[in-house]
């Protein structure tokens, strides 16, 4: 085993810092968005930056992320999934148990502050799973901020249960038929609506995406989950875990994780795609996955990986969490790519099934089927290490939201199970 | 022979001041209803006196589209147009001995698709004068990148301004256009609106006092009495949604036909800026 010194030790000379004052992050990132907006995300970076150094603002979103989220979130180690498997052993960073039941409410809560430090009273948000249209609700419940959440209908349907919690927690949901009818056209919807009352509205983006300063913000209200989880590490089991393992949807929960090992080169980062019914297959939101289809490309304001056609129009994805159907990925992550730091591969709708189903049955713990993917592919990686060595999950969100789907899924293919 | 690109631009502009009118700049989609709809559509309003026409190129996902224009965005890309198509296009109105200036709008990702440096080849080639970028600002890496193969290719690079933009925003926009700056009339999407914004002339003369280049305004002008209103206080008036909204209604081309003349009509500029 390596000792605490070896693991902890910053092999950088040059600590990770990104973007740069443009929103870049290399080649990646930017703000492509329409005019109307640009003196928007001016102040946004303004006040944000000026938040970051505000020793009260930190301290008040502290004391709620402790008080209210529930934090810290604990580290479980997974011990009848790791013998199960016979391989590495593997622990799981418990986001389900933040309040609200995944990490969104981290960032949820930070950018709710912001803006009601701002003065904007008014929040506008989309939602795919409905995890982070109901973190914004809760937190802007929290605070007396009215909020308004654009959702695609298809996840509507599938993800009723958190429609209905939004709706209790006092947002307005709207529904958007348009498109492929998920999180792609539920950001269309948002960023409209914010075009059109941006003097009054802050816009709640709820993953490592869109236009800077997004994808540095959220990252860094989401970077508690590594800050965390790294100590956790240290203090439980006396060193650093050799491999994190995180689903990949916009990337906002990997790169929470991800952001606090980056300098510690001896820690493997691999992001977990949503590999839908196979690559080969077309239906999917493996954007590295696919190599003719996944190209470099501008959605939502950023420049990163996007799933499209050789005519640059958006292509429609496909997975089973509607968390991670979605056509592009967050700039920092197409940069940890290229750079080699951070690894990525996909899970199926099927393995995460199964994930979902082995973690539920040897843990007790029901994942969110987007957390399913990291579970899936530590099933898949945990036997090829050897039982010395340690596999850190993301556990980015709880089930519950998700049961419908499950039993419909396993109904459709044990014949036995129809609900 | 027409001069092209930015020169032909800026003698259209030059005409309509001289005639004692803003220019008319209607905006229509290629593909909508079907691809050879539009381009007689297209055509229609060239010889409906327009001074120049600004081209759509469908996108999936264009954010600072209403709902008329999205859904004539869906339904060219289910008639499975491309940019190549809509190129092909303006050659073909081109050949149709079309010589206002035309000016390609759509949204940046299939431009990066197809490449821009060959983009502005490509469009310059088939007849193209300008370009209209919604989602890529100017002083954005990429916005840098197209204004080079802009000038290269002798096209107007139109950056737009918004009612929300600083003093330091229109500063930074001002300087990178060629051709017109486009003026969003609204804090909003496009689409077909009831009244003008209140504010609309403070915003122009906002802009107006940073440069002399013709500002076109658009989005939510429908009728010839808004037209009319906005002829007042710009040089260029552009209407796209009412227009594209009239597709799919019967006597389609008459009725855009009719639409376009009396918003043509009503350009008059007041007594005093004419010469």
């Amino acid at each position: 085993m390596k000792t605490v010194s070896e693991t902890t030790k910053r092999v950088h000379a040059q600590p990770w810092q990104q973007p740069d004052e443009q929103g870049w992050f290399g080649s990646y990132g930017g703000q492509f968005v329409p005019e109307t907006l640009m003196p928007a995300l001016a102040e946004l970076e303004a006040a944000y930056r000026e938040a970051r150094e505000d020793s009260a603002f930190q301290e008040r979103l502290a004391y709620l992320l402790r008080t209210y989220v529930g934090r810290p979130t604990p580290v479980t180690f997974a011990r009848r999934l790791s013998e199960q498997l016979g391989g590495a052993r593997i622990y799981l960073k418990r986001e389900d148990l933040a309040h609200s039941g995944a990490h969104k409410i981290n960032n949820a809560l930070g950018q709710a502050l912001l803006a009601q430090r701002m003065g904007k009273r008014r929040i506008v948000a989309e939602t795919g799973a409905g995890q982070h249209g109901v973190a914004t609700a809760t937190a802007c419940a929290l605070l007396g901020l009215e909020s308004v959440v654009y959702m695609g209908t298809v996840d509507v349907a599938r993800q009723r249960p958190n429609v209905f919690r939004m709706r209790l927690l006092g947002t307005t949901v709207h529904p958007v038929d348009a498109g492929s009818k998920t999180l792609k056209d539920a950001i269309n919807e948002a960023i409209r609506d914010w075009v059109t009352n941006v003097r009054t509205t802050y816009y709640l983006l709820g993953s490592a995406l869109g236009p800077h300063p997004y994808p540095m913000m959220v990252r860094d209200f989401q970077s508690v989950i590594g800050r965390e989880a790294r100590q956790q590490m240290l203090d439980q089991v006396g060193r650093l875990p050799d491999t994190l393992i995180a689903c990949v949807g916009g990337g906002s929960n990997a790169i929470g994780l991800f952001s606090a090992f980056i300098d510690d080169e001896d820690v493997r980062l691999i992001g977990v795609e949503a590999g839908g019914l196979g690559i080969s297959a077309g239906q999917h939101a493996a954007r590295f996955a696919d190599p003719v289809r996944g190209r470099l490309g501008v959605l939502h304001g950023t420049k990163s990986y996007v799933l499209q056609t050789q005519d640059g129009q958006i292509a429609l994805t496909h997975s089973i969490s509607a968390g991670l159907d979605y056509a592009s990925i967050g700039p920092e992550h197409a940069l940890l790519r290229e750079i080699g730091r951070a690894s990525y591969t996909y899970a199926t709708d099927a393995e995460a099934l199964a994930g979902f189903q082995m973690l539920s049955e040897l843990e007790g713990i029901i994942p969110a089927l987007e957390s399913a993917h990291a579970v899936a592919h530590a099933i898949k990686l945990a036997p090829q290490m050897s039982s010395d060595q340690i596999i850190l999950v993301n556990l980015s969100g709880r089930g519950d939201k998700d049961l419908g789907t499950v039993l419909q899924a396993l109904g459709e293919t044990e014949h036995d199970l129809i609900v | 022979m027409n001069r092209k690109g930015v020169e032909r631009i800026k003698i259209a502009f030059g005409q309509a001041r001289a005639a004692g009118r803003a220019a008319f700049m209607p905006y229509y989609v290629v593909g909508y209803p079907n691809l050879a709809s539009s381009i007689d559509i297209l055509q229609t309003l060239a010889q409906s006196g327009a001074d120049l026409i600004e081209v759509g190129v469908p996108f999936s996902d264009p954010v600072a589209d209403g709902p008329t224009n999205q859904i004539a965005a869906q339904m060219a890309l289910k008639n499975g147009i491309s940019l190549a198509d809509v190129l092909e296009a303006v050659h073909k109105l081109r050949r149709r001995a079309i010589d206002i200036p035309m000016v390609l709008m759509g949204y940046y990702n299939p431009f990066l698709a197809y490449g821009i440096e060959a983009l502005c080849r490509d469009a310059a080639a088939a007849g193209i004068d300008g370009i209209i970028i919604p989602d890529l600002p100017p002083d954005v890496r990429d916005g840098q990148a197209m204004i080079n193969y802009c000038r290269e290719h002798g096209l107007a690079f139109v950056p737009l301004l918004a009612p929300t933009s600083t003093e330091k925003r229109i500063r930074i926009v001002v300087q990178a256009a060629t051709g017109f700056v486009y003026l969003v009339s609204v804090t909003g999407i496009t689409g077909a609106r009831d009244q003008l914004p209140a504010d609309l002339a403070t915003f122009v003369t906002r802009v107006r006092q940073f440069t002399d280049m013709p500002l076109a305004v658009g989005f939510g002008i429908a009728t010839p009495a808004h037209a009319a209103q906005v002829a007042q206080i710009a040089d260029g008036v552009v209407v796209g949604s009412a227009l594209v909204k009239l597709a799919r209604e019967e006597q389609a081309v008459t009725r855009i036909r009719e639409l376009a003349t009396a918003l043509a009509g009503s350009m008059r500029l007041p007594l005093h800026h004419t010469t």
